[in-house]
């Protein structure tokens, strides 16, 4: 009880309440509420992680977990049916590596312009433009990928079809560069001042300052937000289907059509009769995303404590 | 007595719960039928639509695409009034209504054909039906072997969640039960819409697709498709020899009444038959 009563004064020092009874209830209510609010949080995922392996279940009475993962066909709705994700799996990776190899290094460049180069007129305009980069719909970046990216792709490389893993990863680089950039750009700015005057002051260059030991301190900020922006690659649905091609079997290369395990969801999802082997099938591949999902996520997350550890401390 | 203002947040979300909670203000007594499914018919439902509500302002009716089973699956889980569908309901999906009490009406609205298109410069203007099987099975995979150019051909295919993808498999790939259990060939592209299809087969020389007549426009060249009875084109005036027909269907949970019925009868109606013809489409009475 005395906590709130501190609580309540604290209020009062900065502005005078007539009455304290009905603070020190909403102190109270708030705190309940707030802390409801992290539970429910926490219990969503756990019930999510629970709904998906319950719907999935049917499944592995059927296939077995790892011939699932590891099967080269899907006919989900053939006589008889067959469930084998793996062409799903490395579609998405492929897709994803693509798109990494091609955003980070362009999301990093703009984050060290922004952190150390620019100027406060064109950072205050980047800014924003970089969250409205964010905010675009996927099925806008699916569009441009359509109708611009993927001819341009066909054209150039005098593929078969511009619908492929390059150009769905190409149109997904663009989408991720706004997380590589403002993520790193932060990480890269926490780094503390005196680290470069040191570095300067043993000999460096500004440019051999900047290299050799500020983005090298600010490392592992910058491998969580690549993580981050692997989780997003990997979750994008709308622009991968659109653009990638739909082909159903194990791609060979990057330059080919294929699919992801989301847009296999979203296209199947649809329609997948209840109860049917195919919707546990659609379940279990959510769930494998969904174990991947988490492990990035949770790379992400130490790598992030680390950063924050590493800065804190020296 | 002051109103404290720690208080707001309190109200604010007070304001909140309510205005989640409260009824939202309907506008006054419309009723809104929600139909779903076949993107092959979709443009033909919103034209039928559209025609009706004109005459009947206090029905809305809203019009989606998915595919068929897409719109089956909403029909089913009560997520749509009315169902339109491009393939007849599976057994599954009849056990699955019966499972939950839905007594589910079929109704044909109109006929399709299925018009196989390719870029307007591609030289091949016909093939049989067992070439489009090979091509579609990946056992024919260069346009030289039909007499076209030495290309690969990129072969395109709406994906399972189409009512067309289902009636093409089984009436070209496995022959219409000819070729019991033959599948798509594995290089074969499985396309999110009828419209992705229209789009690829425009800009690429080397595509080969098949699409609903509605969507058949002069940014595509339809093939003639032979079988014993020779060549033929499809056409929206008569599918007589051409192989590649299919019924058109209505699906509805119990007897239709009030609004629903109103506009089933428009459908089937000499008003709706013309706008089924109109779009591309035979009528249900030919």
């Amino acid at each position: 009880m005395d906590k709130w009563h501190k609580a309540a004064s604290r209020f009062r020092t900065r502005r005078p309440l007539r009455g304290a009874g009905p603070a020190w209830l909403l102190e109270i209510g708030f705190a309940a509420l707030v802390r409801l609010a992290g539970y429910l949080l926490i219990a969503a995922v756990l019930l999510i992680f629970y709904f998906l392996f319950s719907q999935a279940r049917p499944l592995f009475g059927h296939t077995a977990l790892w011939d699932f993962i590891t099967g080269p066909r899907w006919l989900p709705v053939s006589e008889p049916p067959l469930f084998g994700i793996l062409p799903f799996i490395v579609g998405s990776a492929w897709i994803v590596s693509w798109a990494l190899a091609l955003g980070v290094p362009l999301g990093l460049a703009v984050a060290v312009y922004l952190a150390e180069m620019a100027g406060p007129r064109v950072r205050s305009l980047a800014g924003p433009l970089l969250t409205t980069l964010a905010g675009i719909p996927s099925v806008v970046y699916g569009v441009i990928g359509l109708l611009v990216v993927a001819p341009w792709v066909a054209r150039l490389l005098s593929l078969p079809t511009g619908l492929t893993g390059l150009t769905a990863g190409t149109v997904l680089a663009l989408m991720i560069v706004p997380t590589v950039a403002t993520l790193s750009e932060e990480a890269i700015r926490s780094v503390p001042e005196e680290y470069r005057e040191a570095a300067l002051a043993m000999g460096a260059t500004p440019f051999q300052a900047r290299w050799t030991v500020l983005i090298p301190a600010a490392s592992s900020g910058i491998a969580a937000s690549v993580l981050l922006a692997m989780g997003r690659a990997l979750g994008e649905t709308m622009t991968v289907l659109m653009v990638g091609g739909g082909r159903l079997v194990l791609p060979t290369g990057l330059a080919v059509p294929m699919r992801t395990m989301t847009a296999t969801l979203a296209v199947e999802s649809a329609y997948a009769v209840h109860r049917s082997l195919h919707y546990a099938a659609l379940f279990a591949m959510g769930l494998v995303l969904f174990a991947i999902t988490f492990f990035i996520t949770l790379a992400a997350d130490r790598l992030l404590q680390r950063a924050k550890r590493g800065v804190g401390q020296t | 007595m002051r109103f404290p203002r720690v208080a707001w947040p309190a109200v604010l979300l007070a304001v909140l719960v309510v205005g989640c909670v409260a009824k939202q203000p309907t506008a006054v007594s419309k009723l809104t039928l929600d139909i779903r499914g076949s993107d092959t018919m979709v443009n033909l439902g919103a034209a039928l639509a559209e025609a009706f509500m004109a005459d009947n302002p206090h029905v809305e009716l809203v019009v989606q695409g998915g595919g068929s089973g897409t719109g089956i699956a909403a029909l089913l889980d009560r997520n749509a009034d009315i169902c339109q569908s491009s393939r007849a309901m599976k057994r599954e999906e009849w056990e699955e209504a019966r499972r939950r009490g839905l007594d589910v009406k079929e109704i044909v609205v109109g006929y399709d054909s299925i018009a196989v298109c390719v870029h307007p410069g591609n030289p091949v203007s016909e093939l049989t039906l067992q070439q489009l099987a090979a091509i579609y099975r990946g056992e024919i995979r260069r346009w030289s072997e039909v007499g076209g150019r030495d290309e690969p051909i990129v072969v395109l295919s709406r994906d399972t969640a189409s009512g067309t993808h289902a009636f093409f498999k089984e009436a070209v790939v496995q022959e219409g039960g000819a070729r019991k259990g033959a599948e798509f060939g594995p290089d074969v592209m499985m396309l999110p819409s009828t419209q992705s299809i229209v789009d690829e087969t425009r800009q690429n020389p080397r595509a080969i697709g098949y699409i609903g007549l509605g969507y058949l426009d002069h940014t595509v060249k339809a093939l003639a498709i032979g079988t014993e009875g020779g060549f033929v084109r499809p056409s929206s005036q008569a599918t007589e020899g051409y192989p590649l027909s299919r019924p058109l269907y209505f699906y509805v949970v119990g007897e239709p009444e009030g609004a629903l019925r109103d506009y089933l009868d428009f459908v089937l109606g000499p008003r709706g038959q013309e706008i089924v013809e109109k779009s591309g489409f035979l009528p249900a009475s030919r």
